[in-house]
């Protein structure tokens, strides 16, 4: 059964090319609340600190909260990515991650390669990322497209393949950025049914997000973030209001 | 939609209280491994991008060292007094194999850094960027084997049976390759100014190995070579392809600077992987 506990979970970021003394104490000075020097003599960023919470299977989580309150960090740290430097994570079933377009993606490859790419990321065989590249070609309507490397793609095109791509998955536990849900209104009609079959898909659900119409729509649960601490915690229509 | 969910469903545990560091780097190591075929894949992406567009491709560093060798060939051949017939073989094997064991080295600075967009998107093993950087040198390093066999042929220097000892000194080159590009990567990744250093480190032990001259030319301090360990490694293939094999102190040498590479190596990755998405 899917579910995520974390516990006392801190993440830090060192900043190493910040060693001039000056520069250090201005750092300092201005925002002592989030930075702070550690025993060797870094600063360090307190991204996210102690935060503790359990989410359940069933749960459909948005993380909310201004530019730099730790939500994607928070998602990366789901993910596996960043290791936290106190505290107890666990995280059971599958993970599928949404949080970048371009993840792993190589501008020089075709749209075809870069599908055939993703699903060797995934750890699929060459079968099963052909019949993906299938798929995936098919639904991002980019066409004979898909053949032409990609660096020559719109950013328009360029969000479709990543759409199409990213989403060929059913994972037990999907960590989401918001930027999937920007894109061109005929392509968003699409695109949005096949994010509710996987959000509907998947066990759990974490979004990062700051569209509160996403978060009374798609969720269950809320949780605030300020800072790098959870300041609220609840049913979504608590937390963010009706 | 497909249905690829895994029957079993994974636990992820990370507690800071018990970090575990050895055996998540073996099981790092493990899973990299099991991800050949991405490795592979990204390894050929790699040489792709760097000779979009370029007719000869990995064939220039062919090329180059073709134009190298005959050029330094008739010069150096005069210096040192030697038959050209004698000095050219030694010299074609030696530059190939300096230049792959330098550019593997120059290399690994960026095993890691080169894969930051990677890294810090998704988890995967660490060591699978590592396993990468090593196939895209292999590659390149294969395409120089016909100028090999050219120089060999054309100079009657046919081996013997021998030669298929310099398969083992490859592979103790490909391992060294693996440690040096978990360490210098992780390093370089930690400090950007170590690749201007390992740039500097390799010029200078390019002239401090016998790649253009030969051991004899040390005379009696001919000894003391195994104790450079690029000499020992370069050894091991060069010895099997032009004097009938290796001595046995430079396959010793060569073995112990692998397990010592691969033990400093394996320690910096046991005590900081779990840092590396920090770094790069």
């Amino acid at each position: 059964m899917a579910q995520i506990e974390a516990d006392r979970v801190s993440v830090e970021f060192p900043l190493y090319h910040v060693a001039a003394r000056s520069l250090k104490k201005r750092l300092m000075a201005r925002a002592a609340i989030r930075l702070r020097e550690d025993e060797s003599h870094r600063i360090v960023v307190a991204a996210l600190r102690d935060l503790s919470f359990r989410i359940a299977p069933g749960e459909r989580v948005a993380l909310v909260g201004g530019n730099g309150a730790g939500k994607t960090t928070l998602l990366r740290t789901l993910a596996g990515i960043y290791e936290p430097v106190a505290g107890r994570l666990a995280v059971e079933g599958s993970i599928g991650t949404l949080i970048d377009p371009a993840a792993g993606m190589d501008p020089d490859a075709t749209g075809r390669e870069n599908i055939v790419l993703r699903g060797l990321f995934l750890g699929l065989s060459e079968a099963e990322c052909a019949e993906m590249a299938e798929e995936a070609g098919q639904f991002s309507g980019l066409g004979e497209f898909l053949d032409v490397p990609i660096r020559t793609y719109s950013a328009g095109m360029g969000v479709r393949l990543s759409f199409a791509t990213a989403t060929l998955m059913s994972p037990q536990i999907l960590l989401m950025d918001e930027w999937f849900l920007a894109g061109d209104a005929d392509f968003m009609a699409r695109a949005t049914e096949r994010l509710e079959t996987l959000v509907r898909g998947a066990d759990i659900l974490v979004i990062a997000t700051h569209d509160m119409h996403i978060v009374r729509k798609w969720c269950t649960r809320a949780i605030r973030l300020e800072g790098g601490r959870i300041v609220a915690d609840g049913p979504a229509i608590e937390v963010v209001g009706t | 939609m497909l249905e690829r969910t895994p029957p079993a469903s994974p636990v992820y545990l990370r507690d800071a209280a018990d970090p575990r560091h050895l055996e998540r780097a073996l099981g790092d190591l493990a899973g990299g491994m099991r991800c050949w075929r991405l490795a592979w894949a990204l390894a050929w992406l790699d040489i792709r991008n760097r000779y979009r567009g370029s007719v000869l491709g990995p064939f220039w560093m062919t090329a180059s060292t073709a134009i190298m060798v005959v050029a330094i060939g008739l010069v150096y051949s005069t210096l040192f007094r030697m038959p050209l017939r004698e000095y050219m073989p030694w010299l074609a094997v030696s530059l190939l194999i300096w230049n792959t064991i330098s550019q593997i080295v120059n290399d690994a600075c960026l095993s890691l850094i080169g894969s930051e967009g990677v890294i810090r998107q998704m988890r995967l093993p660490y060591t699978v960027h590592i396993l990468r950087f090593v196939i895209r040198n292999a590659i390149v390093a294969a395409h120089s084997l016909p100028l090999i066999a050219v120089v060999l042929l054309l100079t009657g220097a046919i081996p013997g049976p021998e030669a298929v000892l310099a398969i083992p000194g490859l592979l103790l080159v490909a391992l060294n390759g693996f440690a040096v590009g978990l360490f210098l990567g992780m390093i370089c990744a930690r400090f950007r100014d170590i690749p201007q250093i390992v740039t500097n480190v390799m010029q200078l032990a390019f002239f401090l190995s016998p790649v253009l001259w030969k051991p004899v030319l040390l005379g009696p301090a001919a000894a003391w070579l195994p104790l450079n360990p690029f000499y020992a490694l370069m050894e091991t293939v060069r010895g099997p392809l032009l004097e009938g094999g290796a001595p046995l102190v430079v396959w010793a040498a060569a073995l112990v600077y692998t397990a010592a590479t691969g033990a400093v190596g394996f320690a910096f990755f046991v005590r900081f992987r779990s840092r590396i998405a920090f770094w790069v």
